[in-house]
């Protein structure tokens, strides 16, 4: 599902070039339930963000289901996020101004899906994850367990083959975090893959494969046998 | 553009955001609004002062006598002198491209009351006119018959008076038509009732005036054959300048003035009136245009600056829609539309309202005309279509002007950027 071979990223800081990630490999297959962790500046948020081709890398070759993806028009790469990817952050990024259902259909509606049939899937979406009833509340009106929630609605309503979750549970308490979690696995069954990026061992130590990132390098890949 | 799906999208951001709209659509609602009533006032002040100007023709010239400032052929400087009726004659028969030709004699200034009938009595402007009179200085008939050659020819004792004249002399409805008036202590039969449908007054107001047959005032009034005002218009190709220069040439010969003497024959022409009230007019025009546009512009600016303030302020609001699968042109359409439409509906009400205020002015101009309100230099302030058409037009194309800059600022930002920023 995800083949990454060598990939190097720096950022230019004025002067200064700040070299993130030093030669990363990495293989990711379908269904894997995968958390990449490590301290801050590790570079594991970089690599996330070059996984969800939100951002650019300089040297190596990322393939995203057998499609390389290198030096995309910004219309291919707004066609793979919708399509192959789903997005799940840690401040939620709902759009203040619409309503639940809005937030969760809102894939759908750059994929061309009318209106009414969109707000009909983001309903039974929000209702997959028990906030059928908050389907006209505002991001504002819900707490951060159930914002997080209909981001993952969100996330798979324009059913991905990939969800990246940038540390989903970062602002959330433990119960939160650990429904939140519950919920992921559940995606997971489906047969998703999910990546995590964490820097909490016990969300970690929920998935399936722990990737351990220091300095921009892999240090090791940990697979957790209990699961 | 006219997918319903985006303008649900649009309508709903907006709503959501109503102070922000309001604010953004009000520098345009205020633009549009001037550039209309600015324009529509303009208009009304021009079609009102041509109105008062009322068909008085405009090729047309007027020359009266002065005392010569030059000695020449044996006379001295400061001599008395007068247009003579033959004078007239040789320019009809000797000047061409003049159309028409036409003397005026005139008196009853400050000579106390001057016409009696019955018990009635009050001072008018006496004018001797010649037919051709009302072709130059246009009035309406409201009864009888204007003066006509007979009367010149015969020197005929009848007089058309002025419609002040007629109310001041006459009982209300009364048929003045046969009637006599006293003028001077000699009497006159009324045949006619004259407006003016000018304005434009040359000694003393046409209303307030009593018409006598040329021929008759010069013997009445012992003239001899003098000529006060010589007035003539020139052929439709011909300019009245011109012919004015080889009027003044000819008789400065006739009459022995020195032929730089600027002084002797005064004149006046219409030409160069117009000329200059044309120009003022077209300076009101450009000059509301300006302001107008300029008024305009600054609200379309002010659209884009709110507009780039808002792509600033949505910054990752576009890094989520781009992270969720936006693509850059619709996000572009979205920014562009949002602000088309706000420029074009603000643009739309400001239009609605100057005309509504235009209309309003209106109405109260022509209620008060009604009821009898002089001098009104304010006829129908409107504004016509093409303008009102092409300033929609004009709205729309700089919405989406206004709208590109922002739009391009909202791309160019990099997702990960977007959502970076908190």
């Amino acid at each position: 599902m995800i083949s990454i071979k060598g990939v190097h990223k720096s950022y230019q800081t004025g002067q200064n070039s700040l070299h993130v990630l030093k030669g990363i490999d990495l293989e990711i297959q379908q269904g894997e339930f995968v958390s990449i962790m490590g301290s801050s500046g590790s570079g594991k948020s970089t690599l996330l963000n070059i996984l969800g081709i939100l951002d650019n890398y300089d040297a190596g070759e990322y393939h995203l289901d057998n499609t390389l993806i290198q030096n995309m028009s910004e219309k291919k790469a707004a066609r793979y996020r919708n399509d192959t990817l789903g997005f799940v952050f840690q401040s939620f990024n709902l759009i203040s101004f619409k309503n639940a259902i809005e937030n969760v259909a809102l894939p759908l509606y750059y994929q061309g899906v009318k209106r009414k049939k969109r707000n009909a899937m983001a309903l039974e979406y929000l209702a997959k994850f028990g906030l059928q009833d908050h389907g006209e509340h505002l991001p504002n009106q819900l707490s951060g367990g159930q914002k997080q929630r209909v981001a993952i609605a969100r996330a798979i309503i324009s059913k991905p083959k990939v969800i990246l979750a940038d540390e989903p549970t970062g602002a959330l308490d433990t119960t939160s975090s650990y429904e939140v979690m519950e919920i992921l696995k559940k995606i997971n069954q489906e047969g998703i893959t999910i990546i995590v990026v964490t820097h909490e061992h016990d969300i970690a130590e929920m998935t399936d494969k722990v990737i351990k990132l220091r300095d921009g390098i892999i240090e090791d890949i940990v697979i957790n046998k209990k699961n | 553009m006219f997918d319903i799906e985006r303008w649900k999208e649009i309508m709903s951001t907006l709503k959501q955001n109503k102070l922000r709209s309001f604010l953004t659509a009000f520098g345009v609602f205020w633009g549009i609004f001037m550039l209309i009533v600015m324009a529509g006032m303009g208009k009304g002040f021009e079609t009102g002062v041509r109105s008062g100007m009322g068909g008085f023709a405009t090729n047309s010239v007027f020359m009266w006598t002065q005392r010569t400032a030059k000695p020449y052929g044996g006379f001295r400087r400061g001599r008395n002198w007068n247009f003579e009726n033959d004078d007239v004659t040789l320019i009809r028969k000797n000047i061409k491209g003049v159309k028409i030709v036409a003397p005026r004699l005139f008196a009853g200034w400050g000579s106390g009351e001057n016409t009696v009938r019955g018990d009635k009595s009050a001072n008018f402007n006496l004018k001797g006119d010649y037919p051709e009179w009302i072709e130059i200085n246009p009035m309406e008939l409201l009864k009888g018959r204007w003066l006509n050659n007979m009367d010149i020819r015969e020197r005929r004792k009848v007089c058309v008076l002025g419609v002040k004249v007629y109310e001041q002399m006459f009982a209300m409805g009364e048929n003045p038509i046969g009637q006599y008036l006293r003028v001077d202590g000699i009497y006159y039969q009324v045949v006619g009732v004259i407006e003016p449908l000018t304005q434009m007054n040359m000694q003393g107001r046409a209303e307030e005036s009593i018409f006598l047959p040329f021929s008759t005032m010069q013997v009445v009034y012992n003239y001899g054959d003098a000529v006060f005002v010589i007035g003539a218009i020139a052929e439709d190709n011909v300019s009245a300048a011109h012919i004015q220069e080889e009027i003044k040439t000819m008789i400065k010969k006739r009459h022995k003035i020195a032929p730089d003497d600027e002084q002797a024959v005064a004149g006046f022409s219409l030409e160069k009136e117009f000329q200059q009230i044309s120009n003022l007019f077209l300076g009101i025009r450009i000059l509301t245009w300006i302001v107008g546009i300029g008024t305009l512009l600054a609200g379309v600016i002010g659209v884009s600056n709110i507009m780039l303030v808002i792509v600033k302020a949505r910054t990752k609001e576009i890094g989520v829609m781009r992270a969720i699968g936006a693509t850059p042109r619709k996000v572009i359409g979205q920014i562009l539309l949002e602000s088309a439409f706000l420029t074009t509906l603000a643009g739309y009400l400001g239009m609605f309202s100057g005309m509504l205020l235009l209309g309003l002015i209106n109405n109260q101009l022509m209620k008060a005309v009604e009821s009898g309100a002089e001098g009104v230099f304010l006829k129908n302030p409107e504004i016509n279509f093409t303008v009102a058409i092409s300033c929609l037009m004009v709205l729309i194309i700089s919405g989406i002007f206004a709208g590109m800059i922002p739009a391009r600022k909202a791309v160019s930002i990099k997702p990960i950027d977007a959502l970076r920023a908190e």
